[in-house]
């Protein structure tokens, strides 16, 4: 068997108290597509930057084709071979395809080399058919060219090992078949690739050999992915046979959260187009979709921080005018923002501070302009009891609880003032399967109790898992609404790639 | 091979330490120029320290001078806790200044006229510091940017003012009119200059610290510069916050000028701010933004002035070893605000 490109041997590695890699061992040889599965914060991430320079390993060895080095920054991985595309592209939008490939390539005293460069890209695109015009700006290429072009800037540093982080995340489904199709020419040439995905059909579709972390650890290796069963890889995944949500009917109540021919700006982001959507008391509205299709403004719309400019909201039969935070909270909606510390909780403030803050001048949290910090603290203190959030107490700053308790903590302000209707993006993102599964509680909580749930979510096993109805959003229009009976995967995935529209 | 990472606590233990490194470290460098200049360091150490707390005259003086570097300390670390980057407490001083001093010539009872020069004070230096704010939240303008241009255009309208239609036609000095005597702030001590205004820098501490720790307003004022977004879904109206907080700090600004007019120099004069409200900015880092903590911050740069001063009289080292201790301070501050976000880590790297 040829030497492994790339072994990684032992790795251990620790954030304060929690063990990210428990002495993982992982080697990638040539013409390799390994693909490296796990839950959210299994601890794929962490070995991979590790890998690539981000992070130091507590403990381990990697060996690069038999030697053993150390690779302390982007630079020295890229020196030894390793190329990674992040989950978040880390291009300049302002600058040309070109432009970006030669940032930070080693020079010739002051002049660039762009003929080689060009000749270089050629190469590139006749080996592996990874084909982009070179004078193109970032900003004007498609999410899936964008991710060509950092597959083509490692390639370009002579990248032997590619590292692909949740690669499909954000592509449609006819861009996923593209990309692989490159991929599998990549390691045709005897390139060793790392799929990262917690997504197992594509795992299976893609991959020659696939390895399982979970909490951190080697959970099982599968040497041929084809033809292991969903049940067994969901299995070492997540330790535990995956149960069907088994949930009682409810009986529908009344439209408690309704947009009726919504459309707004197209500035920041997709636009909503004619939007018009009812959530009905007793039953939770999953909205899927492909990230940046029109969620974002429509989650602004509904909390408050966006108005439409057409159309109306209502809120538990109000009509909502002024499209503030203040007034939809008012008129009794919870909102769960997606990014649970860069819009939800402050990370410098107290926990306390952090849950008091959309009610701040309100009883029990002042009297008068005047902080109760009594009030603040007993609330803070009874959320953390009810909804059992971990943390040193009302008093710990916000910043040191892990994504599972900020969630908690999110949840456990909206909840306390008993919404007529709750809005949540990305209720799980990043929490393992304790939490998702505490989350996943309480919105059926709020089923239960006659409110109306829209969750906004990239995971469609959680949509399917729990919504009554899955609504479809695609370029800021709802292109579908399925009830739960009639709801497949596939059928969803047709929506919301668009496919509808070559059908008509 | 040295790392940083990212702290996720800080003890109060440390956040009381760091200031004082920082002071210390100041010292120590600035020894050195000392040195540099051909004194003994601690002679000149010595006659700084007993020129600033040396008597009861010499406290005064240290105080009075705390004054109003004290309400440009408050401006500063209030305007700071809400990410309104105002540079412009100078402007804002002189700006109270001015208008404290039309108040303080009108003849009123002298009650009167001293609660008046304080609202006028603290109006003009609030007004002053709304352009940078409305820039900002109208055009985008950047608020550090246009807060220290606008510095400039206030001095030189002031000195405009003075060498114009203010000037002293008797002496031809460049001075504004005189405020009325029954204006002059009263003094607590016969002799000295430990006036009305000392009080007032003593008690808006406290009032601003509670403004800022207890009430509503503070609390926005908090999350809005800890995290706007999150302040925004959460319902604040930061762009109001904002608003708010330049009014605040503008206000605190001007109270300074207030208390030059009113209790030091009875008139408006060029030299009724030596840089005062900058050296509100190092008060402000020194103390962390905590309002209390800027009382002893003020107290300590002003020993400085004074005492360097008196120092340059005794040793010869230039007087400007002030300017020196108050640049290197900032500067040792910032530094060490860093050690509160992160950990220092050494580690070998292996061979």
């Amino acid at each position: 068997m040829a030497t492994p490109l790339v072994e990684m041997v032992g790795i251990t590695k620790r954030f304060g108290p929690l063990l990210a890699n428990d002495h993982v061992n992982l080697s990638i040889r040539p013409g390799e597509i390994v693909g490296l599965l796990g839950e959210n914060g299994a601890g794929k991430t962490t070995l991979m930057n590790i890998l690539f320079g981000t992070y130091a390993a507590d403990e381990g060895t990697i060996r690069v084709e038999g030697k053993a080095v150390r690779i302390h920054n982007s630079a020295e991985a890229l020196a030894a071979g390793i190329g990674m595309v992040h989950q978040h592209f880390l291009l300049a939008p302002r600058l040309t395809v070109m432009e970006n490939l030669l940032v930070g390539m080693p020079r010739q005293g002051l002049a660039l080399d762009v003929a080689g460069a060009r000749r270089k890209l050629d190469d590139i695109a006749r080996e592996f058919g990874l084909k982009l015009d070179p004078e193109q700006r970032v900003s004007s290429l498609a999410v899936g060219e964008q991710q060509r072009l950092e597959i083509i800037k490692a390639l370009f540093r002579g990248a032997r090992v590619l590292i692909l982080d949740e690669p499909t995340a954000v592509l449609a489904p006819p861009d996923v078949e593209g990309l692989f199709t490159a991929l599998r020419a990549i390691a045709a040439r005897s390139l060793g690739i790392v799929f990262i995905s917690h997504k197992l059909n594509e795992v299976r579709a893609l991959t020659s050999r696939c390895v399982i972390l979970r909490h951190g650890r080697v959970s099982g290796e599968i040497a041929d992915p084809r033809s292991a069963s969903t049940r067994d890889i969901a299995e070492l995944m997540c330790g535990h046979e995956i149960k069907p949500t088994i949930r009682p009917p409810v009986i529908k109540g009344a439209e408690l959260l309704s947009f009726s021919h919504v459309s707004t700006a197209s500035h920041p982001g997709t636009a909503l187009k004619d939007v018009s959507l009812a959530v009905r008391g007793g039953e939770i509205l999953g909205l899927a979709g492909v990230s940046g299709n029109g969620q974002k403004a429509l989650a602004d719309v509904v909390s408050g921080m966006l108005r439409p400019v057409s159309g109306t909201v209502s809120i538990d039969g109000q009509e909502v005018h002024d499209f503030t935070p203040a007034e939809v909270q008012r008129l009794g909606l919870g909102r769960v923002p997606e990014d649970r510390l860069a819009s939800g909780l402050v990370s410098s403030m107290t926990l306390a501070e952090s849950m008091a803050l959309p009610r701040i001048a309100e009883a029990p949290f002042s009297h008068r302009d005047l902080l109760s910090r009594r009030g603040i603290a007993d609330f803070a203190q009874k959320q953390i009891r009810e909804f059992d959030i971990r943390c040193s107490g009302p008093n710990a700053r916000t910043g040191t609880l892990s994504g599972g308790n900020l969630q908690k903590a999110l949840l456990a302000r909206e909840l306390a003032f008993d919404p007529k209707a709750v809005i949540v993006a990305q209720p799980t993102r990043g929490l393992d399967i304790a939490a998702t599964r505490f989350v996943h509680e309480k919105f059926l909580a709020l089923r239960a109790a006659g409110r109306a749930v829209l969750v906004i979510s990239e995971d469609l096993d959680e949509l399917m898992a729990l919504s009554d109805r899955i609504a479809v959003i695609y370029e800021g229009r709802i292109v579908g609404v399925l009830v739960a009976e009639e709801a497949t995967v596939s059928r969803i995935g047709l929506l919301m790639s668009g496919a509808f529209e070559k059908a008509a | 091979m040295v790392r940083l990472q990212l702290r996720n606590d800080v003890s109060p233990a440390l956040n009381f330490a760091l200031p004082l490194a920082a002071v210390a470290f100041t010292l120590v460098l600035c020894s050195s120029l000392i040195r540099i200049a051909g004194a003994s360091v601690v002679d000149a150490y010595g006659v700084m320290l007993s020129a600033a707390f040396g008597d009861t005259y010499a406290i005064t003086e240290t105080l009075v001078r705390a004054t109003p570097m004290i309400f440009t300390g408050l401006a500063v670390a209030v305007a700071f806790r809400a990410k309104f980057w105002n540079i412009g407490a100078e402007g804002q001083l002189l700006s109270g200044a001015v208008l404290s001093c039309m108040v303080g010539a009108i003849d009123m009872p002298g009650g009167i006229a001293i609660a008046l020069m304080f609202v006028a004070g603290f109006a003009g230096g609030a007004v002053t510091a709304l352009i940078p704010a409305v820039l900002r939240l109208k055009f985008k303008v950047d608020d550090v940017v246009s807060s220290l241009l606008l510095n400039s255009v206030v001095l030189y309208g002031v000195m405009a003012l003075i060498e114009g239609p203010w000037k002293d036609s008797l002496s031809g000095y460049p001075i504004s009119p005189p405020i009325q005597d029954s204006a002059n702030f009263p003094v607590f001590i016969e002799g000295t200059r430990l006036h009305l205004g000392v009080l007032a820098a003593f008690l808006a501490a406290p009032v601003v610290w509670f403004v800022i720790a207890r009430t509503v307003l503070g609390f926005k004022i908090r999350a809005t510069g800890e995290n706007p977004e999150a302040s925004r879904f959460g319902g604040i109206d930061t762009r109001r916050v904002i608003f708010t907080t330049a009014l605040l700090s503008g206000g605190l600004a001007g109270l300074a000028g207030v208390c030059q007019v009113g209790g030091v120099h009875y008139q408006v004069m060029a030299e009724i701010s030596p840089g005062y409200g900058y050296s509100g900015i190092v008060i402000a880092m020194l103390a962390r933004l905590n309002p209390l903590g800027v009382v002893p911050a003020a107290i300590f740069l002003s020993a400085v002035m004074v005492g360097a001063d008196a120092m340059s009289r005794a040793t010869g080292v230039p007087a400007f070893i002030g300017q020196v201790v108050q640049g290197v301070a900032l500067i040792s501050m910032l530094v060490a605000l860093l050690f509160t976000q992160y950990r220092v880590q050494f580690r070998k790297v292996a061979a």
